[in-house]
């Protein structure tokens, strides 16, 4: 039966439909997301919740988000950028989207720690104006208020150039875990995949 | 009139003119008294002037500031009746009829305008008449004002060009002999019409009032603005919003009845020391609601210092766009409007042009790919597409070690050891020669989908016409 596919789509029909518990995240809650694979997390996130998105950002920061590069995944018309002077104007931009009801999802990119205070004012500014927000966090800096925090990184693959490990490391309300994802771009949504090296037909972890 | 203006803001003795330059030569536009009395007229050109009169003073012609001296003259004019149009480029016409009596008669009326006119330091010759035309005539031509009744008599021994006929045709009817109104009044109408057309028969009627003519008064342009004054100062951050409220209905009001929307607001509070402290705010959409707009003004408000208390609230629409009246919708557009608020909201914190969108932009360069553009003043737009699958961030080009056309099987990049798994490639990029752009002096560009086996996927460049490795972008 598997003899007349070709290798490269041969783990295809072994992809599991099954969900990803906890995944889409708790709706009108504030998440975090860390790690290399971090932008690819908000950008699948604000595709999935479907509606207007504010990408807020601090302007000195170098790196610059191309939509020549993200379409396949999210409409650019449905993104607003706001670039704010420093953390301070980051955050009140954050609590001001969040509480308007006017999007679905803030992605907030912050550079330094969040005390508990803020990461609980947006909390509150989440669950009053009914939007999830999501905070792309460096490595180790998390807030205690956070539902959910998830480490993303992308992994070498030779077949597939989407593979990511979507590992949960923080959850409120529930148990945490490990997935391997990829980019499914017809359907333009994400599917699990058994992690590499478990797969049929192939020899172990490459590198 | 062109050059009293001039000579109010910075006087000057002696002969003075104004030059304008038209079609390649250099003209009189405007001279005084004494220039003319020096024989200099206008329309001659500016060398000719020097050389009959070489201590003439002169300066540029500014035709747009004259137009505009004129519309303010205009609106002064209207002290002395309502209706008051603009004739010519330095002429204003006004239907007194009825308002005559209000400063005294015909005779007062002329002399309070003369009057006024010398304290102000500008020229001015005045004509009155039954007919639009016979009061021009006698401005132009004589002056002074003509006996009601019968026009002819008033202006019969004035010459043809107090018609408001053209120059040919009225040195044509000089050639012909005909040197007055009266001489022309008194030929064969059709072969005059037949000779000159129906335009001079006509100016001739409209001059003796056979034929009506009407004046058009030139409307106000609309003044969006108001103010309220309290007799007593006010401090409370509520307060200070119910008198916005009040201000703001009544401008919403206007904005209403001209089918306009307010783009940027100013609040002015006046303090009672004198002081004076404004909001601005900018709308990311044109608005006329004053429900919508209200909220927005809470965060400017909240940081005004009230001091001693303000005592004068001045609410003005300094830029307004045209916002037909919609139909009554059952589609719900709440979000968006809010959405529009929002946009608003965080603009006054960051500013509105911090607040961008990304549109789509013709260009290979992958950082020319797509424009930033401020969301107040775009609209998003579609057609988005690739040629091949581009980084999710592009970050400035950070140099790596590596030599040859193919990548680096092993390199450093931000502190990492990379190796390469799976590399994919070239994309050969040109330069955009016909833009200047310093980081793409190294010339031609390859590109490379590069897999590392520690997970990362990098979009490096190789410039093979000044060898040197990049990394400039991370996939997904």
């Amino acid at each position: 039966m598997l003899s007349h596919l070709c290798p490269d789509c041969l783990y295809l029909p072994l992809m599991t439909d099954v969900p990803i518990p906890y995944y889409p995240p708790k709706k009108h809650r504030t998440h975090e997301a860390c790690g290399a694979g971090a932008v690819f997390f908000a950008l699948v996130l604000a595709a999935r919740l479907d509606g207007p998105v504010i990408w807020v950002r601090e302007a000195w920061q170098a790196a610059q988000l191309t939509p020549s590069g993200f379409h396949p995944i999210l409409d650019p018309a449905h993104l607003l950028i706001a670039s704010a002077r420093d953390q301070t104007d980051a955050l009140a931009v954050t609590e001001e989207a969040l509480r308007s009801g006017a999007v679905s999802l803030v992605v907030t990119e912050l550079s330094k720690p969040l005390d508990l205070t803020a990461g609980r004012r947006l909390q509150l500014a989440a669950r009053d104006g009914k939007a999830t927000a999501l905070a792309l966090i460096p490595d180790g800096m998390g807030s205690n208020a956070a539902e959910t925090r998830w480490s993303c990184a992308p992994v070498f693959d030779p077949q597939d150039s989407t593979r990511q490990r979507w590992e949960l490391i923080k959850n409120k309300s529930g148990t945490l875990g490990v997935w391997d994802v990829r980019w499914d771009h017809s359907a333009r949504r994400i599917a699990v995949v058994p992690p590499v090296g478990q797969r049929p037909g192939s020899a172990g972890a490459p590198g | 009139m062109a050059s009293d203006r001039v000579l109010r803001a910075r006087p000057a003795e002696g002969p003075f003119a104004l030059t304008l330059i038209e079609s390649n030569a250099n003209r009189l536009y405007c001279l005084n008294q004494v220039a003319e009395d020096q024989g200099l007229n206008r329309g001659m050109s500016y060398s000719d002037a020097r050389a009959f009169c070489p201590d003439l003073i002169s300066q540029p012609a500014h035709p747009q500031a004259d137009e505009r001296f004129l519309i303010a003259l205009r609106r002064w004019a209207t002290r002395y009746c309502p209706w008051v149009g603009l004739e010519g480029r330095d002429g204003l016409v006004l239907d007194v009829t009825g308002a005559t009596h209000l400063l005294g008669g015909e005779a007062a009326l002329i002399q309070d305008i003369h009057q006024r006119f010398a304290r102000a330091g500008i020229t001015v010759r005045v004509g009155m008449g039954d007919t639009r035309g016979a009061a021009w005539a006698l401005a132009r031509h004589g002056g002074g004002v003509a006996a009601p009744g019968d026009m002819l008599e008033a202006i019969g021994n004035l010459p043809v060009a107090a018609l408001r006929v053209e120059d040919a045709t009225s040195v044509a009817l000089q050639r012909l002999g005909l040197l007055t109104i009266a001489d022309l009044s008194r030929t064969s109408r059709a072969s005059l019409a037949r000779r000159f057309g129906t335009s001079l028969m006509m100016r001739l009627d409209q001059a003796l009032g056979t034929q009506p003519e009407e004046l058009s008064p030139l409307a106000d342009p609309p003044h969006y603005g108001t103010r309220m004054t309290l007799p007593e100062p006010i401090g409370l951050t509520s307060d200070v919003m119910a008198g916005t409220a009040r201000l703001l209905d009544q401008l919403c009001a206007k904005l209403k009845a001209q089918e306009t929307g307010a783009r940027v607001l100013t609040l002015t509070l006046r303090r009672v020391d004198q002081d004076s402290q404004q909001v601005e705010l900018r709308l990311a959409r044109a608005l006329r609601d004053p429900h919508r707009i209200l909220p927005l003004f809470q965060r400017g408000v909240d940081a005004v210092d009230a001091g001693f208390g303000i005592d004068q609230l001045r609410l003005e629409a300094v830029q307004v766009e045209p916002l037909p009246v919609r139909q009554v919708s059952h589609v719900a557009t709440g979000r968006q409007d809010r959405l529009d608020d929002l946009v608003t909201r965080i603009g006054t914190r960051i500013g509105l042009e911090n607040v961008q969108r990304f549109l789509p932009a013709d260009s290979h360069i992958p950082e020319r790919s797509f424009l930033i553009a401020p969301a107040a003043y775009s609209r998003p737009e579609r057609g988005w597409s690739a040629p091949r699958p581009r980084p999710l961030c592009l970050f400035p080009p950070e140099p790596i070690a590596g030599t040859g056309p193919h990548p680096p099987r092993q390199f450093r990049w931000r502190r990492m050891s990379l190796t390469t798994g799976r590399a994919t490639g070239p994309e050969r990029i040109a330069p955009e020669w016909w833009l200047s752009d310093d980081n793409w002096r190294s010339g031609l560009r390859d590109y490379w989908h590069v897999e590392t086996r520690q997970g990362r996927r990098l979009w490096l460049f190789h410039t093979p016409q000044n060898p040197g490795w990049f990394v400039q972008g991370e996939f997904a």
